[in-house]
């Protein structure tokens, strides 16, 4: 086996710190909510829609209440109230309490009251997550999957139509996941379009219907290829919570979620991520979806050889707030990259051993494997030999989940034959190299194993700085990706609201195993 | 005066063969008349002899091909020209003691990702202490006070940013580029910074994949950077420009 030494009490070490950075964070998670959890909470009881501006009613109903003050006592406990009162149903209380002349403060209902009269549109909500998870399991079972490392392309053309085809197009060239890029903006938006689109800029929004469009696509891809077609796309940005309810119900396989992604690339405020992660991540536990992280993208801002122990803290530090909110390790592809200057003596090497290093520390987790793309240029044809290397390691370190590489990165999104020429050159290397890793042993004490302990360690030290100045603080000084953030700055802070004591969220209580 | 004609045409292994290489995908399945399909259009390129090297299905009902071939065209350099940032490249220690000298204070550069564009790769590679390919950025110079604001910055909050810091320079990074939405971002930006009155105290500068200087002057800036720039060059630039103009307006 090409599997490096990895010290178990260095591991078990950096765990119980990542356990303690993830707890210290929890407490302030349990003590608030988010205009865009109650959001998500709404759409899970089935207020759907949106007015003539294109405003969804989630939206007018949870900023009527925050603007009043009232948010923290969840808008479950309004939408249950007015239940209790006579609404004859969940659309009714939600459009009169959006809309309704006079605030609705809930009259003389009690928390415990209103729980009650929602109590069968929260088994109603849990159940359309465990249906659609039932008919997803059952179409993989049906069709099974390929060997790891599953092929993972995206499709980006702005038009959802145009993406549904490109995703038929990538599944016939022998793709197995298919993620639908959004457009750039989305992660800022503050609100969940609706309905199909077919304009976006560097990608296509995420919207229910548009995760229909490409669900129905891949199923049908699937049946003509004999092999079940993973969907995927992204629970992040200042939404994150809806998108996990959507992807939930949708029947998406993976969606990207990340505890700090947000803070770090899109300066969403810290306190409103983290929150947001929580909740979404609980549904994407009961969904038996996948999450990706995005560790890979901290090697795009920092370096990739001096940073390389970041991305293996980092992980830690996911997996913690993930065993959180209820995910089993089997739910959490942790993410990493080919990111290291090709033209480094050895830096295949320094590849290799970091991807095995990640390989074995989180042996049950769908870890996934990200391509090249910094040092990427125009250069197509050295960019498509950049990519085989990339590939060899990813077989021979049995990668879970890879993203595959395109020869175009770095010039536009992949066009039809770069996407082909990208599947083609993977099938190759997967195939031509499906056992080196059984095959081989490193030289001890050489380079691979020295680089390995090496990224180890680093994290090791990562880790104690972090948990010594709390995650908060460390991210304010830069830890991640190089990049700083304050905990009252960025994005979304305003949508951050301390709980009641009364506060009513009966659907997060099943999430939560049923308190 | 005509300058002497200088025709050049591609070159495979002997001078005056045109030989190019040509891939891309046509919305048919393989076959026969496919690949006469290729061929024949290779041949309205200005292709002689082309050769169809693989047909391959691509997805349903679309081919992929390689075609080699040999062009009829040329092109004469004599007849081209194209605006060249003048300024020479100068070394780290050139442009700390020029800003030392010529300014006696640090210049105040401002930059962003603007509009919708999430990627701040080349603007970090420029800004950043750490720099781009061992050439470390502006943030690394003692004579360089820089503020990146990062990425999604519109148009209006980098130009309170620029004028509230009393920059010298603006760098504008754009890098998605679909429906040339880089452009017409671009421009509206020189458009507001005339309409707020400052263009005149301020150098404009345009970086990104699809940038060059060509396309910037066109859009309203003073510059353009395109791929694989380093940092020493804008900021060769930038202290070039402004050394330029402030004697300029000293006369």
């Amino acid at each position: 086996m090409a599997n490096v030494p990895v010290d178990p009490s260095i591991v078990a070490s950096c765990r119980e710190l990542a356990a303690d950075i993830a707890t210290d964070v929890q407490r302030f998670i349990d003590a608030h909510t988010t205009v865009g959890v109650e959001r998500a909470v709404a759409r899970a009881y089935g207020v759907e829609g949106a007015d003539d501006q294109g405003t969804p009613l989630v939206n007018t109903l949870v900023d009527r209440y925050r603007q009043d003050g009232l948010l923290s006592k969840g808008i479950s406990f309004f939408l249950g109230s007015a239940i209790a009162r006579g609404a004859g149903s969940i659309a009714e209380a939600a459009e009169s309490l959006a809309y309704g002349r006079e605030l609705d403060r809930g009259g003389d209902v009690s928390p415990e009251q209103a729980r009650a009269a929602l109590e069968p549109h929260t088994r109603a909500a849990i159940a359309r997550i465990d249906e659609a998870r039932s008919l997803r399991m059952a179409n993989r079972e049906r069709l099974g999957t390929a060997p790891s490392p599953l092929k993972y392309v995206i499709v980006a053309t702005g038009n959802i139509y145009d993406d549904a085809t490109q995703a038929k197009a990538a599944a016939f060239a022998g793709a197995d996941i298919v993620a639908v890029i959004r457009a750039t903006a989305q992660s800022l938006l503050d609100y969940v379009p609706e309905g199909p689109t077919t304009e976006g800029y560097g990608g296509t929004f995420a919207t229910q219907e548009n995760f229909r469009i490409i669900r129905r696509a891949l199923d049908e891809a699937g049946d003509e290829q004999g092999r079940y077609l993973q969907q995927t796309n992204y629970s992040s940005g200042l939404c994150m919570a809806e998108i996990a309810w959507m992807g939930a119900v949708e029947r998406l396989d993976m969606l990207l979620n990340d505890a700090m992604y947000g803070i770090l690339f899109r300066d969403i405020n810290m306190r409103r991520t983290f929150v947001d992660q929580y909740f979404s991540r609980r549904l994407v536990a009961r969904s038996g979806m996948i999450i990706n992280t995005g560790e890979d993208n901290y090697l795009t801002t920092a370096d990739a050889v001096e940073k390389a122990h970041t991305v293996l803290a980092s992980q830690f530090i996911n997996e913690a707030f993930a065993l959180r909110a209820g995910l089993r390790e089997e739910q959490m592809g942790l993410g990493h990259a080919y990111e290291i200057d090709p033209w480094i003596e050895n830096s295949f090497l320094f590849e290799i051993a970091q991807a095995q290093l990640i390989r074995q520390i989180f042996d049950r987790h769908p870890t996934k494997w990200m391509p090249p793309t910094k040092h990427k240029t125009g250069d197509i044809f050295q960019s498509h030999v950049h990519d085989a290397m990339f590939n060899l390691v990813g077989i021979a370190t049995n990668q879970s989940i890879e993203l595959l590489g395109m020869f175009s990165e770095a010039i536009h999104n992949p066009l039809l034959m770069d996407r082909y020429l990208s599947l083609k050159s993977a099938r190759y290397v997967f195939n031509a190299a499906r056992d080196l890793g059984d095959e081989i042993q490193w030289k001890p004490g050489g380079i691979v194993e020295k680089r390995a302990k090496q990224v180890l360690d680093e994290a090791h030290g990562l880790l104690e700085r972090v948990r010594d100045d709390s995650i908060w603080d460390a991210i304010g000084q830069g830890a991640f990706g190089d990049i700083k953030r304050t905990r009252d700055g960025g994005k979304g802070h305003a949508g951050v609201v301390p709980r009641d004591r009364e506060y009513l969220n009966p659907i997060l209580d099943v999430l939560e195993g049923g308190r | 005066m005509r300058s002497k004609e200088q025709l050049v045409t591609a070159y495979g292994d002997r001078d005056g063969d045109g030989m190019m290489q040509l891939s891309f995908v046509l919305p048919v399945s393989p076959s026969p008349r496919a690949r006469e399909a290729a061929k024949r259009f290779a041949e309205v390129h200005g292709l002689r002899e082309p050769l169809v090297t693989t047909m391959e299905q691509a997805a349903e009902g679309y081919s992929y091909f390689v075609v080699y071939g040999r062009t009829r065209h040329s092109i004469d350099l004599s007849t081209i020209e194209v605006p060249e940032i003048g300024t020479k490249q100068l070394s780290r220690d050139e442009i700390e003691s020029a800003i030392k000298e010529r300014f006696g204070r640090k210049l105040v550069v401002v930059g962003a990702c603007t509009g919708s564009d999430a990627h701040t790769v080349g603007i970090d590679a420029i800004l950043n202490y750490k720099g781009y390919g061992g050439d470390k950025g502006l943030e690394s110079y003692k004579g360089f006070e820089v503020h990146n604001l990062g990425a999604q910055v519109e148009n209006e909050e980098l130009a309170a940013m620029a004028r509230k810091r009393g920059a010298d320079a603006i760098l504008v990074s754009q890098v998605i580029t679909q429906r040339n939405c880089h452009k017409e971002n671009a421009a509206a930006f020189v458009e507001l910074v005339k309409e707020q009155g400052f263009r005149d105290r301020v150098l404009l500068l345009l970086g990104g994949p699809r940038i060059d200087h060509k396309l910037a002057l066109e859009l309203g800036f003073d510059a353009g950077f395109g791929p694989a720039t380093k940092p020493s060059e804008v900021a060769g630039f930038v202290v070039e420009e402004l050394a330029k103009r402030s004697r300029a307006s000293s006369l």
